[in-house]
This record gives structure tokens, C-alpha cells and sequence, in this order.
């Protein structure tokens, strides 16, 4: 077997060396620091002319270790790595990791703390295609939609930072529920920006949806039929882009998705556009989603009151010596999760997120193997550029939302 | 079709490479042999009845402690068609290449990439076996048990000789790993009185806190 690092150089091809031009095939490094790069990408493209022969993506630049990190530490200690995946939209990372616990555990989330899950689960996949849909318009040449679209992802911020502290790691969510209750007047603030956000949906599609530049960077690119992308293993708004019908929110429901009233968007035509049209339409199920959680959110506890895997109210710790230890233990110790395994997977922005968690019965994962959408995603992009101009190669990564947080890992 | 009928249809099936099939947390496990992965990923793929189209992962289990094949290579399939996902696992150690099923599937091109570079595992058959997450000029394979948490080597930016240069990494302290699991575990064997409340109430088939009370009872009478 061997190892080779760098591309070999090609050979001239004969086939199109005429008499007056020689055309030689070339080999573009695209990256690691270029803007259209979406992160640390660096694609070794091999060039005829301006046209793709070949798409070789270097990835592993942002690469951490996460998996490896986890075996090391204890379960809630191991939480916070999900928000480092992808950065874009951390508590829906978490919630994987959360849902595989519990379900070893075999412990549930009280109701509101699953009302509060799926609403900033919604919340972040809007932040998610915001981003996404900006900065796929930057890179094919449109600056106005970044301006517009990073105010509002800004309020959204501050729903996230509100209800956690954080701007952007969250550690919100734990196996058993959420850590904090909303604070006071956040549903309200939030109801609030739900009725003034369609507005800002307008304008991006105001600017993008019929404008014929972006039309022409972006309508036939990057086409991919339905066997393609499912054999390709896509998932998310990649794969209801092509025409497949499947989002894990209806189809194997989890917390209160099954109760919740969406439609899911499916896109015809397989190609860049339809990736951008799914993305806009999942931006407003997400708001329906958001406003039936507000509207029928309960009350309640928001932490399964289960001392052994959640921690005790501050307040009672100052009264209860059983309670003080349960708290000494959970953060030294940390809780022990009977063995057994198993691949939970959610409806991250991306697509399916999924972690195959193995647990030996103490308090440490004895493996924790992270399934990324964008990792198949970009796998793929060989067999979407190719023939491609280069051009067509930056729109092609700009629709597949890649984030290099979570393909890196 | 039922998870215990899906498990005999597919040990007809299979035959001779069919391993094990179990349900736990409700999540379908098929064993099959080593030999025979290519075969029993063909057959969940195009059977009517199974019809997993896609491969939503592979990865690896380092399990050091076994005798041989201290590997396992673990598949998850979903079938859309029956909204159903199975977990395929085979064993294999660092020698004996598993066969590739990039023509099954071409999410598998990468996914048998990165455990060949996390844990060495060969594939027979990938066309491009290269490494894929670590640095270029890797050695080792970092999600094997064996390999250290802190790795060999670092990386830093040599003023002097104005490049990046790569050092053996050198500790200002060593690697704590701190072992939180308490000295202090209920006694199974003998049961103190006021020791009860320490004891988890059922740890397999064990229940503890019933057994606290036998033990109560059988103080009391003496």
C-alpha cells in the first residue's frame, strides 16, 4: 500500500494537444486559505484548461482528535466537544449525544425540556441556512445577502447566548434535559422575532431567488440525481434537494417532532438552486416549528430529577448533605452508563448527524464515533465538479454547506 | 415484516456467512463473517424485503484485550424504504484486509479511508487507500487504544530555520489521567447496615437494594 500525499503530476494528454495550441493539464491548489474554501479546505483540483478533471479535497486541517478526546473524559465532561463540531449550529450536535445517552441510560427528558430542545434545535438550523445561504451568495458573487442576513443571525446569537451564556459553544443541552429553564421573557422575545423574521427571508429571496446572475451561477451546477445521493450517502437539505422525501424529523421522530405540524421540503431538479430553494423553505417550517413550541410549551421541570446523572438544585445543596454529594460526585466521578451501544442520529441543519456511542459500564465512553454529514457530502465532490468549470467547483462547496468543524472532527 | 422475522429471512439468506443477529435498544445488529461482507452488504442492499440503500457509516471498535481480530468494523445501513437502520459488524485485525464495498457504495470511499488512517484497518479493493484526517506524513493510527492520547509528535514554527518543524512532543508535565471512579463502591459481597442508600439499586441482573434487605434480615436474626 502506498501512502501518497502529494497528487502524482499528470501527463500531458495527448487528445487535446493539437498543432497550433498545447494545452497543458494543469493542477490548482484551491486553498487551504481561500474565502470560497468555506474553512480549512485545501482541493487539489487537476485542471484541462478551466474545466475540472479532477476534484481531490485535503481535509483532516482542522482535525482535534474530538473522538479520541471523548474516550478520555467523562461523559458530561465530553458534551462540550459537540459544540466544537459544527460551530455553525452546536445544540443540535449536542442533542446526538444527549439522545444517545438517555437512551443507554434509559431516561427520558421532561416535556419542556424537550419543547425547549426542539426550539433551539429550530433556532439553529435557521442560524445554519442563514449562514449557509450569505455566504454561498458571497461566493457567487452576491455581498448584500451577508450584510442583511448576519443581523438577523445576530439576534438569533443572543436567544443562544440568553438562555445559556454562550454565544456559540452551548453546552445547553445534557442527557436528561436542558441545564437552565428560559429565562424570563425570552419566549416572548422570541415570539417577537418570529413575526419580524419572515421579513428578512423575504428579502434574501428577494435578492437571490429570481436574480439572473445568481440563477446562472447556480440552476443545472453540481446536478445530482436521487440514486446518486442516496448511494453517495447524502443526507439533509443535499438529499430532499434531489428529490428524495426524507427528513429524520418525520420519518423516525424523536422528542416532540412527532406532534409538531411541518411540512418537508423537497427540491426537483437535484442542483445547486434546488439546494438553496430547500434551504429557504426549511427556514420557514423551522419558524412554524418554533412558534408551535412557544405556543405549547409546558411547564415544568426542564432536568429529569435523577441525582444520580443530573445535578441537584443549587438551593437544595445548600440544605442537604445527600444532595451536596450527589453534586461532588456527578462532577468528579461523573455517572456510569450501563454497557451496551448505539447510533442515535438527529436532524442536524446539514443533515443526518449520528453518534455511535459504545459505553463499558463506567463513567467514560468506551468509544464515540461522530457521524458527519457534510464528511459524505464532500466526499462527493469529485463526482459533482468533474467537468465542471472552476468556477462551477466554488458553487458546487458553497451549496454543500460544508463546515469543517464536523468533517474534520 | 418484524425485527425477529427480518433476522430469520436474513439468516436464509445469508447462509453460511451469517454470524448473530440481535435487537438491542431496538437497533438491529447482524454478525456475519469477515470473508463474506461484501456478499451480506449486497444482499440487505437489493433484497425486496431489506433494501438498506444507504450506507450512513463505517467505522472501527479497537478492542486490544481479544486474542485475535482485535478489530471490529461496524456498518450502519438505512433502508428508507422501511424506514429501518441495521448495524452489520465484522472482526478483523491489522493484517487481514477487509473487502472494500466502494462498489456497493460510494459513501464508502471515504469512510474506509478514515479507518484505514484512525486505525489501520486495510481494505481490499478501495481504489484511493490513503490517509484522510491525519497530517501529511502521519505515523501511527490515532484511535487504536494503544496510541497515546498526547501522540508522538509536534509541531512548531522554528524561527531560526524560518519553516515548521516537527519535534517529539516533549511535556512540561505528564499526561494526568485522572481516575474519578470511586474507591469507595458498595461492598457486594457483605452488606453493612446504613449502606444501602450506596448501593446502586440494580447493576445487571443483581438487585441490590433486595439483597441489602436479605442481608438486613439475616443480621437481625443473630
Amino acid at each position: 500500500m502506498t501512502q501518497a500525499h502529494q497528487p502524482t503530476s499528470i501527463q500531458p494528454d495527448e487528445t487535446i494537444v493539437t498543432d497550433e495550441e498545447h494545452i497543458k493539464p494543469y493542477m490548482l491548489n484551491f486553498g487551504p486559505q481561500h474565502p470560497a474554501a468555506h474553512g480549512v479546505l485545501r482541493l487539489i483540483l487537476e485542471m484541462n484548461g478551466e474545466t475540472v478533471e479532477r476534484a481531490d479535497p485535503h481535509i483532516g486541517l482542522l482535525h482535534r482528535g474530538t473522538e479520541k478526546l471523548i474516550e478520555h473524559k467523562t461523559y458530561t465532561q465530553a458534551l462540550p466537544y459537540f459544540d466544537r463540531l459544527d460551530y455553525v449550529a452546536p445544540m443540535n450536535q449536542e442533542h446526538a449525544f444527549a439522545l444517545g445517552i438517555e437512551k443507554l441510560l434509559g431516561i427520558t427528558a421532561p416535556e419542556r425540556a424537550q419543547y425547549i430542545r426542539v426550539l433551539f434545535c429550530e433556532l439553529g438550523r435557521i442560524l445554519n441556512h442563514i449562514l449557509n445561504i450569505t455566504t454561498y451568495a458571497l461566493d457567487v458573487g452576491a455581498i448584500t445577502p451577508a450584510l442583511w442576513g448576519f443581523e438577523e443571525r445576530e439576534k438569533g446569537m443572543e436567544f443562544y447566548e440568553r438562555v445559556c451564556g454562550a454565544r456559540l459553544h452551548a453546552n445547553y443541552f445534557r442527557p436528561g434535559g436542558v441545564r437552565y429553564d428560559m429565562p424570563k421573557g425570552l419566549a416572548e422575545d422570541m415570539w417577537a422575532w418570529t413575526e419580524t423574521f419572515p421579513k428578512c427571508i423575504e428579502d434574501l429571496e428577494t435578492l437571490l431567488t429570481n436574480n439572473r446572475i445568481f440563477k446562472q451561477r447556480t440552476v443545472d451546477i453540481g446536478k445530482v440525481s436521487e440514486e446518486d445521493a442516496i448511494n453517495w450517502g447524502f443526507t439533509g437539505p443535499m438529499l430532499r434537494a434531489s428529490g428524495v422525501p426524507w427528513d429524520l424529523r418525520k420519518s423516525q421522530p424523536y422528542e416532540v417532532y412527532a406532534d409538531m405540524d411541518f411540512d418537508v421540503a423537497v427540491g426537483k431538479t437535484g442542483d445547486c438552486y434546488a439546494r438553496y430553494l430547500v434551504r429557504i423553505e426549511e427556514m420557514k417550517q423551522s419558524l412554524r416549528i418554533m412558534r408551535q413550541c412557544l405556543n405549547a410549551m409546558p411547564g415544568g421541570d426542564v432536568l429529569a430529577n435523577d441525582y444520580k446523572v443530573t445535578p441537584p438544585p443549587r438551593g437544595e445543596m445548600k440544605q442537604s448533605m445527600e444532595a451536596l454529594i450527589h453534586h461532588f460526585k456527578l462532577y468528579t466521578e461523573g455517572f456510569h452508563v450501563p454497557a451496551g451501544e448505539t447510533y442515535t442520529a438527529v436532524e442536524a441543519p446539514k443533515g443526518e448527524f449520528g453518534v455511535y456511542l459504545i459505553a463499558d459500564g463506567s463513567n467514560k465512553p468506551y468509544k464515540c464515533h461522530i457521524r458527519a454529514p457534510g464528511f459524505y457530502h464532500l466526499s462527493a465532490l469529485d463526482f459533482m465538479s468533474k467537468g465542471h468549470m472552476l468556477a462551477d467547483t466554488v458553487a458546487i462547496i458553497g451549496s454543500m454547506d460544508v463546515v469543517f468543524g464536523e468533517i474534520d472532527r | 415484516m418484524t425485527p425477529k422475522q427480518l433476522g430469520s429471512h436474513l439468516k436464509k439468506q445469508l447462509k453460511k456467512s451469517f454470524l448473530s443477529y440481535t435487537i438491542e435498544n431496538d437497533e438491529y445488529v447482524l454478525t456475519v463473517k469477515r470473508t463474506d461482507i461484501y456478499h451480506a452488504l449486497h444482499v440487505l442492499r437489493d433484497d425486496p424485503t431489506c433494501l438498506f440503500k444507504q450506507l450512513s457509516d463505517i467505522t472501527a471498535v479497537d478492542w486490544p484485550e481479544r486474542v485475535s481480530d482485535r478489530f471490529d468494523v461496524v456498518y450502519h445501513l438505512l433502508s428508507m424504504r422501511h424506514n429501518k437502520r441495521i448495524r452489520v459488524k465484522i472482526s478483523t485485525d491489522d493484517a487481514t484486509p477487509v473487502a472494500s464495498v466502494t462498489d456497493l457504495f460510494d459513501a464508502a470511499h471515504w469512510a474506509e479511508r478514515e479507518i484505514f488512517d484512525m486505525y489501520g484497518v486495510l481494505f481490499e479493493g478501495n481504489p484511493d487507500l490513503r490517509r484522510i484526517l491525519t497530517d501529511y506524513g502521519f505515523e501511527g493510527h490515532p484511535l487504536r487504544k494503544d496510541f497515546p492520547l498526547t501522540g508522538f509528535k509536534e509541531v512548531r514554527y522554528d524561527s531560526e530555520k524560518q519553516a515548521v518543524v516537527y519535534d517529539d512532543v516533549k511535556l512540561q508535565q505528564d499526561y494526568r489521567n485522572f481516575d474519578y471512579e470511586s474507591p469507595w463502591e458498595a461492598l457486594e459481597t457483605v452488606q453493612l447496615p446504613g449502606d444501602e442508600k450506596g448501593m446502586t439499586q440494580k447493576i445487571g441482573t443483581i438487585d441490590y437494594r433486595k439483597k441489602a434487605k436479605e442481608t438486613m434480615k439475616k443480621i437481625g436474626s443473630k
